[in-house]
Order: C-alpha cells, then structure tokens, then sequence
C-alpha cells in the first residue's frame, strides 16, 4: 500500500477553496497540489512524503544520510574482505 | 446448423466465438487500452474474420504488391489507418487533428514508406463548437502541408448530441516502399540492437497533465510529430540492416516491443539505466503509479537494426531534431523467445509483460 | 529525483546484497507487509539477487486484495444507481465482485470515475450540487488521515451530496494473526513504512516481544528494502528481538500525532472482515456515531449486501504468506490479469499480479 513520494514543497497557500491547507510540491520538475495540513510546521524548500494528495510527513534530511553512513562502513568491510584481511 | 451448411441460413449466433463471451459480453475501456485484450480483440476476432496475408502480417500497416506487368520489379504499396478519439481535444503540443496527420504519417514511415496521400473521416458530435473544429481543421491542413503529404479525400457524418466526444477522426493513408527497404516484424533476429529515437512517455503524461491538473516547471507537450524524415535517415544510414520499425504510441515501449518479440519469436533483453526519460516525465509517472513503459509515445521511433549498423543508425538519429536523445536500449537474444526482460537499475531482472488492459495508477 | 534516486543505485544495492550474504548462515523466512514493497521486490529483481538462505513471503499489506467481496458488490449497488457519482482510486476499478467490477459498471453506463486523492471526490461533491458523490475509502493507516480529513471537512463545509463506502484495515490485527497461526512459518517482519509514518511504530514493540521476531520499518525503494532486509538478516543470526527503524527519514517512534488526532475524531476501530482471511476483531476503522450521515453504506442502504467467497482462490492463503500464487492451481490458467479470480491477480500490489507481470514461475 502507501504510494509515497518524495517531493519539495515550493508554496504555501494562503487559503484555499476547500478551506484546507494547500500547497505545492514539485516532484522532479513537476508540480502538484498537495494538502499540507498534515505537516504543520513544514516550510517552503522542506522535503515531503505525499500520499492521495496529502503530505504525511517531513523528511528527515540527516537521517536520510544514516543509509549512506552504513553503506560507506559496509564498503570498508568489502574492501577488507578484498584484500584478504582479517 | 454448422458453419459449413451453405443450405441453411447463417445463424451468426451459432458461430463460435472464440473470445469467452461470458467473460466480455461488452466492450470495456480495457479492450482499446493497446495491451492484451485488444491483442485478443485483433488476434481473435478481426484476423481471422478477415483472413489475408496483408493483415495477418500485423505490421503497423499493409504491404500490398502492385500488379506488375512482366519483367517489371513489383511495387509495394503500404496501407494503413489509424482511428482518433482523444480526450482532450486540445493539448499542450498539439490537438486531435495534428495528431491524426502524424499518426497515420507515422504508420506508413513504419512500413519503411514514403507517405504519398491521407484520407480524413470525420464522426462529429451535434453541439461541436465551430471554432472548435475550424482549430482540429487548421492544424491539420498545417501538419499535411508540412509533411508534404496531401489529405487526399474524406468524409464527414454528425452524431446526436451525447454520442461521441466532440469529434472522432479517422485518417487513412498510401505510401511507397522503396525497392530495397524490408521491414518487418519477423526480421529481428538475435544478436539485433534496440534503438529508442528520444524521451519515452512524453505524449501519455502531456494529456494526463491536462486531464489531471499537473503542472509541469516548464510546460510539458506532447511528442507528437511526424517521423518520415526521420526513418528516411535512418534507412539512408542502415539500409538492409534496418530490421523492424516501430511507433510505439499506446501501450508504451512495453507492448510495441513484446509484439515484435512476439512475432519474430525472439527475446528481447532492455537496460533500465539505458532508456531516456525526462525528469519531470519520470516524476509525474512516480506520483501517479505509472510505468513509464507502457506510457504512449506519438513523435517516436523504435528501430531494431543489425549490430553492424548501429553505430551508424544512432548517429542517424541524432542527426535530426526529432532523434537528438535517441539511444540504445536493449538487444534481440535467442533466450526466453516472445518475451521482453529488463535489467532493473540495481541490477535484477525483471519480466517486462505485456499490458493486460489499461494501465490504471496505482494508488497504494 | 531527490530521495528517489539516490536510493536506486546499484553499487549500493550490490554492497548491501554482499552484506547480507556475509550475514546469513541458515534458512530464514521474512514477511514484508505492504504491497508497495511486493512491487519493488520484484521488479527491481531483488527477491532473485538474495541468497537462496532467504525466503521472502508477501503479506497482507495490499488494500485493494483484502476488501471483502461483499463490499466490492456494495460499492458496484451504489455506482449502479441513478445520480451518482462513484470515485475510487484506480486500483478498485478492477476488482471483481460477485458478478461483475467497477470498470464493466463504467461501460455499462454507471458514472464511475477514477481519483487520486479523497479531495478530488470532495471537489467534485462541490460542483455537483445535484448528484451525490462517494467516495471508495479503501486502504490501510496511510490513507485513513486523507480519508478522515474529507470527511471532516465536508461537514464543516456542511455538504450533504457526499458520502465514503468505509474499507480501512490495519496492521497490527493482521500482523498477530499471522503469528498466531499454528502454520505461521514467518521469522522476522518488514514492517510498512507509510504506515508507520503515520501510525509511529510504538506498536509494533509488544507484538515483537510476545512473538519473540525481529521487525525492521522499512521503506520502499530498492536500497531501502536491501537494507531492511539486511538489519532483519542480522537480527535473527544474532537472536534479537525487538523493532528497528531502516526508514527513519520519514519514520518516528510516535508517528504524526496530528495525523493521529483527526482519524480518532472521525473514526473507530472496528471488527472487520478480511478478503481470504476471514474476521480479525479490532482490525479496521468504521466511522464514528458524529460522522455517521457521511457512511455510504447506510446511505444507499446497502449494508446488507453479503457474498461468499470463489472457492478456487487461495488469495487467503497467499496474503497470509502460507502459499506462493504458483502453487495455485488457478494461477496463469483460469486466474490471469484478464479474468482474475480474486483480488491479489487484479491489484498491481498483489503478489499474483505482480508474479505474473514479473514473471515469477518459481
């Protein structure tokens, strides 16, 4: 389930016609309306998860790095493990 | 009452109807979606009703052989038509009628032809707006003059208001195919290169744009263009080794590629990294659960092409404005015949199958 | 496309296969939950890249699959009747019911019309004064915030033409009743990464401790589903329990508390019945007494709707991972995409779908 995807927020509106808070996201270049009630204390330039038209959360940009810090220990073990050592 | 009792009066009902019709007793959106059901609509219902060489061929149109009088080499005339019925009527890039000269354009370049003359059918709805239709006409007229391809003759009917879209349009067309060109489906043979002329899914998400409120930074329009110039070059560049070419329009890359899989009995074997694709394309397909690959394409070409030419062939491609992306894609393999796999950009392999009836987004 | 691609390259992706396989020394099963997880498994090809130590069976976790066929039939009843405007997303379209789908409904003449978020129903609600619109809420916690939002704001617009046919399920219930099973095989879990951003994984800790398994939240792209799978590897080889978060990016322990706050206005947790699986208590959302007047169900007076189940499909089985859609004895023969069976081959998420598009014979 849970098509989420990734994207900037670019705007924040100030009222919309359904009274919700709205805004827009871009998505590699293609923008979309979103719902932005969900993520209160987003800004103009944050990361978000959208789902059905909702942003669910903010992406955490330093935690987005964990998978790169473990990948960079695991290609000190592969390189280890090249040469033979123990 | 059988089939084969000419003293009896024919009983259509009687007839045998090879598609399960307790599984479709209607048409449904599916069976126009370019993948399986309209594979089997075509396969099973109007080829062998209609049983000839030329169709059974199943190119993107018909060779027909002229008769010749003796000596003379045979001149092969491509035959082909193309029904319109997009909604919207008007696009960023084009509208219903630029669309209808290029795509019939388009089918005959296919057959490897010089386009020699267009035929224009038209199913109006009561209401149509004048202008409305002055536009489609105009662009039309434009896009033949540009491609120097005359709309020859034609037809025009009203429907009741409610009975169609606005406009339907139907565009038939003739064209030329040189002494030495032969393409064709069954010539892909293992060992071939798979050519794509540019950017894949462009023309899909431009009319999704429309339909579904995206907004694109810089304005996203549809592909759609007319190709024979382009495959002129082509085949200028390959010649014989120019094996199979083919718009893929609806049904994407994926189910141009399994029907030629599929009718020359080979494998098809694409890379992921490999295929050109805009980001803001790629975007839209991600938000809306899309497979680019089974996204339609209207201004490109792909060419299947001996290994020996396709250097050559790419460079063609690149020559002209309509080719500057092109890329190879994949190649023709002896394994897993009529079946189309691709290297995932992790490096797995996945089936790439064809379309079972719309693409629909996904959602979850 | 930023936080996309970078977790699709392949150089990573083979570092993390690596790992794992200098990881693993013995047979483990491991379930991932969500659909959208299935998708990626399979057609980046990485169920084929792991290790033949690793089994992974596909859960539950596809919305579409497990909405009750009665339900199905409910929501065909009400897109049949004159005056309304039937939305669902795409996925539902295709379903079959007991006699026929949403799509043949459309080519019959039913106004059924394909969204992408529970706004464009209220939009359309709006500019239809005169019709009466609904809304087919399927999904698990991550559609239920935009579900709960519409249905919250359309009685704060005070708008009478609209209306959701309710389906949301939830993971936990559905989690324990795998594990509780006497032929669970399942070792460790991947659990559903929106979901959890949602719902937070507090959770997920209790069950972890009362089954004794390892369950990493684990998002959806290719790296993020090597990785998950690698911390799960590890867990198990060391003989931890517990839960750990791979997709931390978007994940936290609580989840989105306000996300939370307005689905507990608006709805509550119910009995519901699973496609293929049966009854699990406590397992759904329905609406709460206050939002009643929005339930499509007692609207169209449908409620009463009930059907029973093919007895070909194994879908049940398949979803609880106890069988694989090829030992199906349907599969590819009377059940393909074309004229599907149950909803696991319709779905995109579902794993007889996506087998047979990725062409997975075993």
């Amino acid at each position: 389930m849970c098509l989420g995807v990734p994207g900037k927020i670019t705007q924040i509106e100030q009222g919309s016609a359904l009274g919700l808070a709205m805004g827009k996201v871009s998505f590699g270049g293609i923008a979309k309306d979103v719902c932005l009630a969900y993520v209160p204390e987003a800004q103009v330039g944050d990361y978000v998860i959208v789902h059905a038209g909702f942003a669910l959360n903010c992406i955490d940009e330093a935690e987005a790095m964990e998978v790169f810090k473990l990948l960079r220990e695991m290609g000190a073990l592969d390189e280890r493990d090249e040469l033979g050592v123990e | 009452m059988t089939m084969g009792d000419s003293n009896a009066p024919a009983d259509l009902l009687a007839f045998t109807c090879p598609i399960p019709i307790s599984d479709y007793p209607t048409i449904t959106l599916a069976h126009g979606g370019g993948g399986r059901l309209t594979q089997m609509l075509i396969e099973k219902m109007l080829v062998p009703t209609f049983a000839n060489p030329a169709l059974e061929a199943l190119h993107d149109g018909a060779v027909l052989g002229l008769p010749t009088t003796t000596g003379e080499a045979q001149t092969r005339l491509a035959f082909s038509t193309d029904s319109f019925v997009v909604s919207p009527l008007f696009f960023p890039g084009g509208d219903i009628g630029s669309l209808a000269v290029h795509g019939t354009v388009n089918d005959l370049a296919m057959c490897g032809a010089r386009p020699l003359a267009l035929s224009a059918g038209f199913i109006l709805e009561e209401g149509l707006a004048m202008t409305d239709l002055w536009r489609i006409v105009q662009s039309m007229g434009q896009a033949a003059q540009r491609v120097g391809v005359p709309i020859a003759t034609g037809d025009t009917k009203v429907v009741d208001h409610g009975k169609g879209d606005g406009i339907y349009i139907n565009t038939s067309g003739v064209g030329i195919i040189p002494a030495n060109v032969h393409i064709s489906p069954t010539r892909a043979r293992p060992g071939d290169v798979v050519i794509v002329s540019g950017r894949i899914a462009v023309h899909g998400i431009a009319i999704m744009s429309v339909r579904e409120g995206l907004e694109f930074e810089t304005a996203l329009e549809s592909d759609s263009a007319p190709l024979a110039d382009l495959v002129s070059r082509v085949l200028a560049a390959g010649s014989e080794g120019v094996h199979v070419l083919r718009d893929p329009t609806r049904g994407g890359v994926s189910s141009a590629l399994n029907e030629i899989a599929g009718q020359a009995r080979v494998g098809i074997r694409l890379v992921e990294a490999s295929i050109p694709i805009d980001d803001a394309v790629r975007g839209a397909c991600e938000i809306l659960g899309l497979d680019p690959l089974y996204v339609a394409n209207e201004g490109k070409c792909i060419a299947i092409v001996a290994r020996e030419v396709a250097e050559a062939v790419l460079a063609a491609f690149r020559e002209d404005p309509l080719g500057q992306q092109a890329a190879i894609i994949g190649e023709v393999v002896p394994e897993h015949p009529s079946k189309v796999y691709m290297r995932s950009r992790i490096g797995g392999m996945r089936v790439v199958d064809m379309l079972s009836g719309e693409q629909l987004p996904r959602i979850c | 496309m930023r936080f996309v691609d970078e977790y699709r390259n392949e150089t990573d992706a083979q570092k993390l296969l690596r790992g794992i396989m200098r990881t693993v020394t013995r047979p483990w099963t491991i379930m991932e939950i969500c659909g959208g997880q299935t998708h990626t498994l399979i057609k980046s090809g990485i169920d084929r890249l792991l290790p033949p130590e690793i089994t992974l069976v596909h859960g539950p976790g596809c919305p579409v699959c497990v909405t009750p066929l009665e339900l199905i039939d409910r929501a065909i009843a009400i897109a049949r009747q004159p005056g309304v405007i039937f939305t669902s997303f795409g996925d539902m379209l295709r379903v079959p019911g007991s006699q026929t789908d949403l799509l043949r409904v459309k080519a019959q003449g039913g106004d059924v019309r394909m969204v992408y978020s529970p706004l464009d129903a209220l939009k359309l609600a709006r500019k239809h004064p005169d019709h009466q619109v609904v809304f087919f809420a399927v999904g698990f916690e991550t559609t239920a915030p935009g579900n709960a939002m519409a249905v919250w704001q359309a009685k704060q617009l005070g708008l009478s033409n609209f209306s959701i046919l309710c389906s949301h399920v939830l993971v936990p219930p559905a989690m324990e009743a795998i594990l509780s099973s006497p032929a669970n095989t399942v070792q460790g879990f991947l659990a559903a990464g929106h979901v959890c951003s949602v719902m937070g994984y507090w959770e997920y800790e209790p069950i972890a401790a009362r089954y004794h398994i390892p369950v990493v939240v684990t998002g959806f792209e290719p790296l993020d589903l090597l990785q998950g799978i690698y911390m799960t590897v590890r867990a198990l080889e060391e003989g931890r329990v517990g839960v750990e978060n791979q997709y931390s990016r978007a994940v936290s322990r609580e989840g989105n508390r306000s996300a939370q706050q307005l689905m507990a206005q608006v709805f509550q947790v119910s009995d519901r019945k699973w496609r293929g699986i049966g009854a699990i208590p406590q397992s759904g959302y329905s609406l709460r007494p206050e939002f009643a007047a929005f339930d499509a169900g007692q609207r169209f007076g449908v409620a009463g709707i009930v059907a029973a189940e093919s007895p070909v499909c194994i879908a049940g089985q398949i979803m609880q991972g106890l069988k694989k859609p090829h030992d199906c004895p349907a599969f590819g023969t009377l059940c393909t995409p074309e004229h599907p069976l149950g909803a696991p081959m319709v779905s995109s998420e579902g794993a007889c779908a996506a087998y047979y598009q990725y062409g997975r014979a075993g």
